[in-house]
């Protein structure tokens, strides 16, 4: 799947990194909790979310993802979206709540990956 | 012989947004020096939870890395509280950060557990009233 796809499927806009469009992933995991995300994630391309602060960008970065999914409608501070640039991150918004999108992502064949 | 890297960081106490700063710059210096991906993963989570427990409980500290030829030591030392019962500490789920910090995501007892499940040693010297040294390091 692309992240393009994952525009489409949660029928998202895209808040940065759109250049990153046709990047494919290939597991994901939702979580607000960025310590477990650290703890129990290993090798997910994608972070679906509801949290919105610095550290989502930075979790992502240190677990080596490409693109955050802000549900609910969320969207990022300034800042965020300028960290998420240097770091080479899509960042996403979904009106879609946090059990929805990861529903949708996953039937349509996103799958979980493995425990770190 | 001489390490092939010395990294040393102040770790800013009152500002959480900055929390991870360090570990990014560490992340980004191995991988231009062309260390082990998996190993870059290891010592990035370890040393970034690290950060973030020393902004919660200890209003920052220093941090200052090592790179030898066949392991990355990372040294994070703080002047704050120190830690009353370091095992009860390593348990997972175990947690005494504020309410506050579970609200940005972190504060759920998962920060020395993963510090010590991404790293090959780790060994902690703490007293009350005085700080807490926590030395970590990963094989490459």
């Amino acid at each position: 799947m692309t992240i393009a796809e994952i525009q489409t499927i949660l029928n998202a806009d895209f808040i940065c990194g759109e250049e990153w469009r046709d990047h494919e992933v290939q597991t994901a995991c939702g979580s607000d909790m960025m310590s477990d995300v650290l703890a129990f994630v290993k090798n997910q391309s994608v972070l679906l979310t509801g949290l919105v602060n610095p550290q989502v960008i930075r979790t992502a970065e240190m677990m080596d993802m490409v693109c955050v999914v802000f549900v609910r409608g969320k969207v990022p501070d300034s800042a965020m979206i300028a960290l998420a640039q240097q770091r080479e991150i899509a960042l996403l918004t979904t009106p879609e709540r946090m059990f929805t999108a990861c529903g949708k992502l996953y039937a349509a064949g996103l799958g979980g990956g493995v425990k770190a | 012989m001489a390490a092939l890297l010395t990294l040393h960081y102040d770790v800013p106490g009152d500002d959480f947004t900055r929390a991870g700063e360090a570990s990014s710059d560490v992340k980004k210096k191995l991988k231009a020096l062309g260390v082990d991906p998996e190993a870059i993963r290891k010592v990035a989570i370890a040393m970034y939870e690290g950060e973030i427990n020393m902004v919660i409980h200890a209003h920052g500290g220093t941090v200052t890395v090592t790179v030898e030829p066949d392991h990355i030591q990372m040294v994070l030392a703080d002047t704050g509280p120190g830690i009353p019962n370091v095992e009860l500490a390593m348990t997972e789920g175990y947690s005494t950060a504020p309410d506050e910090v579970r609200n940005l995501g972190f504060g759920a007892g998962m920060g020395l557990p993963n510090m010590k499940k991404y790293t090959d040693d780790i060994h902690i010297d703490t007293e009350l009233g005085v700080g807490t040294t926590v030395y970590m390091t990963v094989q490459i």
